[in-house]
């Protein structure tokens, strides 16, 4: 009955390309855990924070501007014009933006290595959980004296609204900025996969992942491992936060998507990086037809539980998640 | 702003230990300048002092009569609103505008016990207009009911009066405040023969895919909204992706500022939305308040929201306000005013166009009189739609009765409920 249903491509499709969306949240959580062991609960703030940061830079905006300016009375709000004004920005200052965010990060991941995980090192998986619920206020904090509160449009050139092609040929209304999610996903997990599998430094991540305590007795500083990982993970986020950023504006309940990459985590399973990606198509393609078919029948809104459901539903018959790693205790 | 901030935090805290000081006319301000709900929340509160501040500072108070704004943050979280709550009332609170439909609902009986008015301006809960029942709320100028209706009304003059086989969509914040027209729109519905197809979405709303596949799949011929902070960015956004008609996608005044169209660009252009206020800066007040305020530096924020339709909807708050407690003076003939006295002030309120022009403000919002039966205000409201080339709001229609018809026995049938089960005698000489 529903493969004859002219939408029902369509929501498969929908749910495929939202499942992009909530897997490259995912990869951020995945990549930390699997280095780790820890749930860095600031993840959802950290794609915040890189989407703020970027706009910031794209619109010459003087970072704590409302603290300079209330201490020295100043009136300071912006070092310069965005090149091509109205027009959108040229691809080398987008570019230029970029890389100066991801500097950023990977300062952001230095300090928080320093700051906040070295001293905890040692201590339980829970402590460090909590000091991340912390990290994240922090950032949320830092982040709005910083920028400002305000929702900022996010125009990095990347194509949006739908593609008429597709319209034409079939019908369907897909999203060409969707389209993209999907196409960076895709060259996200193959980097990540070749910087883990073919690098020395992937090697040693892996080494540190599977014992911490045989990685530092052949000598891999720990330290620098997380300060590597936050980085890559620093990165993600950005990503993640410019394809989330550039379809509803860069504002501060982007942090809550992290709210979406818990079920495709406990799906997908939390050391699996391909695991993150199959477990948000699912999670995508799930709750789009539940919520398309079952939904107008009881009441409607069931995404954001419905994603729960199927995630517990999977977990009755794979504890550690579809690609997460079996525990084996011998006593 | 944020030093500004930290500032009056420190400063209630200081004026905590030295108990109330009556002299003053105390108002607080529940605002929300962080959380996801900020971007809403700043222009708002802005505008809200930035009004008391013109007042203190050209008029020199409310008849001499100095105002004192105490700024409490909610984050737009129930808690912490009521939190907000017992920490100020001690202060000699005049008037509470608790800014979410969820606290509003938390306060009702708590400022009822305590005889301090709360005035939730087109929001809360809608049967409050009933003043022989509420005695301390206030939601004039009008409540959602009255939106409702009103939007209704205004399709069915874009329909040439005839709504029959229409299908009319409702994409609503699954929320007690997102809920809150269904049962107005279902009785409309009966009245004028349209089909009512009701969508939640869930919070925060940044996912509304299945939403909008299900309004191609339905094909209404309107689609009226209900949303608050990102879902009415993403709906927008997902109306222009699906290519809806925007000339036919409505929100209520929760989903009607910039910071709603601007993230769509290009695509939100024509989108419209119920009002009770003007749009933009072209008022007589806004020379006032950039001579007084912005350029003495008094201005509670960065001074970029004059002028946007928060910014304004924060003022409108304060001038309805600032006027009732002028009335509360004339009526006690005193100006050390109590709660109490300030209610009555705001049960007599009458601020018509004549009134607006001396405040610098003609045209700019609707005439209203409140009265021992009607806390509700006139019901009245106008259409704005959006020009996204111009990047602004233009006001399309003149101001729109509510369907009188329908809401006021609703009003009444909720609100006497609400007595019975409560025990609440009935005021106003019934």
């Amino acid at each position: 009955m529903f493969l004859t249903d002219p939408f029902f491509w369509e929501v498969v499709i929908s749910g495929l390309l939202a499942g992009v969306m909530y897997s490259l949240v995912a990869l951020g959580f995945v990549l930390i855990f699997k280095a780790s062991g820890i749930f860095n609960f600031a993840q959802g703030v950290l794609a915040l924070f890189a989407a703020l940061t970027l706009v910031g830079f794209m619109d010459g905006q003087v970072p704590f501007a409302h603290v300079i300016n209330e201490a020295l009375g100043t009136n300071y709000h912006h070092w310069y014009e965005t090149p091509g004004g109205g027009d959108g920005a040229p691809i080398w200052f987008v570019a230029l933006s970029i890389a100066a965010t991801t500097a950023v990060m990977i300062l952001l991941a230095w300090l928080v290595v320093k700051v906040v995980l070295k001293p905890l090192v040692n201590q339980e998986g829970i402590i460090l959980f909590m000091a991340t619920i912390g990290l994240a206020f922090v950032l949320e904090g830092v982040g709005d004296l910083m920028w400002g509160a305000n929702i900022k449009v996010l125009d990095i050139g990347l194509p949006s609204g739908p593609s008429d092609w597709i319209i034409d040929q079939t019908g369907m209304f897909v999203n060409k900025l969707e389209i993209s999610a999907a196409v960076v996903a895709v060259i996200l997990v193959v980097s990540l996969t070749l910087f883990s599998q073919y690098t020395k430094m992937g090697r040693a991540l892996r080494a540190v992942a599977d014992d911490h305590q045989a990685a530092l007795s052949v000598g891999i500083s720990l330290e620098t491992i997380w300060w590597i990982v936050w980085s890559v993970a620093g990165i993600v986020a950005l990503v993640a936060g410019i394809m989330w950023g550039a379809s509803s504006g860069v504002q501060f309940s982007l942090s809550l998507i992290a709210l979406k990459a818990l079920p495709v985590l406990m799906l997908g399973g939390f050391t699996s990086i391909p695991g993150a990606i199959i477990g948000g198509l699912i999670i995508g393609v799930g709750e789009k037809l539940f919520e398309f078919y079952i939904g107008p029948m009881i009441g409607g809104a069931t995404e954001n539980w419905f994603a729960y459901v199927l995630a517990l539903g999977f977990l009755l018959f794979r504890p550690q998640g579809l690609f997460g790693e079996r525990i084996i205790e011998r006593i | 702003m944020k030093l500004a901030k930290l500032a009056a935090i420190a400063a209630t805290a200081l004026t905590i230990g030295a108990g109330p000081a009556f002299a003053e006319l105390v108002f607080p301000s529940l605002s929300y300048r962080t959380g996801p709900y900020a971007p809403n929340g700043i222009p708002f509160a802005d505008g809200y002092a930035d009004y008391f501040t013109l007042i203190n500072e050209r008029d020199g108070g409310i008849e001499g009569q100095k105002i004192k704004l105490i700024e409490c943050e909610t984050g737009y979280n129930t808690e912490k609103g009521v939190e907000c709550y017992e920490s100020t009332k001690g202060e000699g609170a005049l008037v509470y505008q608790p800014l979410s439909t969820g606290i509003t609902y938390q306060l009702i009986p708590k400022a009822t016990a305590d005889h301090i008015p709360i005035h939730s301006m087109g929001y809360g809960r809608t049967s409050a207009a009933n003043g022989k029942v509420f005695e301390y709320v206030f939601n004039y100028p009008g409540t959602y009911w009255d939106a409702a209706s009103i939007i209704v009304k205004y399709i069915s003059s874009e329909e040439g009066g005839d709504l029959k086989g229409k299908k009319i969509a409702l994409v609503y914040h699954n929320s007690a405040y997102g809920k809150e027209p269904i049962r107005t729109l279902e009785e409309l519905s009966k009245k004028h023969g349209y089909e009512l197809l009701l969508l939640p979405v869930d919070h925060p709303g940044q996912e509304q895919k299945s939403t909008w596949l299900q309004i191609r799949k339905e094909r209404p011929d309107y689609v009226m909204m209900w949303g608050w902070g990102v879902m009415n960015q993403v709906a927008i956004q997902e109306a222009a992706n699906i290519r809806f008609p925007m000339d036919h996608f409505i929100g209520v005044w929760w989903s009607a500022s910039e910071n709603d169209t601007i993230p769509a660009g290009d695509g939100a252009d024509g989108y419209k939305a119920i009002t009770f206020h003007g749009v933009g800066d072209d008022f007589p007040i806004y020379a006032d308040m950039r001579k007084y305020v912005l350029d003495a530096g008094k201005a509670a924020g960065a001074g970029d929201q004059l002028g946007t339709v928060l910014y304004n909807r924060g003022m409108v708050a304060a001038m309805w306000a600032v006027e009732a407690a002028r009335k509360a003076m004339e009526i006690h003939g005193t100006k050390e005013i109590t709660p109490e006295m300030m209610r009555d002030g705001m049960e007599a309120l009458d601020v018509g166009e004549a009134r607006l022009k001396e405040l610098g403000l003609p045209g700019f919002t609707v005439p209203v009189k409140v009265s021992c039966e009607s806390h509700g205000g006139p019901g009245l409201g106008m259409i704005q739609q959006w020009d996204a080339k111009a990047k602004k709001w233009s006001i399309i229609t003149g101001l729109i009765e509510a369907d009188r018809e329908v809401v006021d026995p609703l009003i009444m049938e909720d609100s006497q409920a609400f007595a019975s089960e409560n025990n609440i005698e009935m005021r106003c000489g019934s």
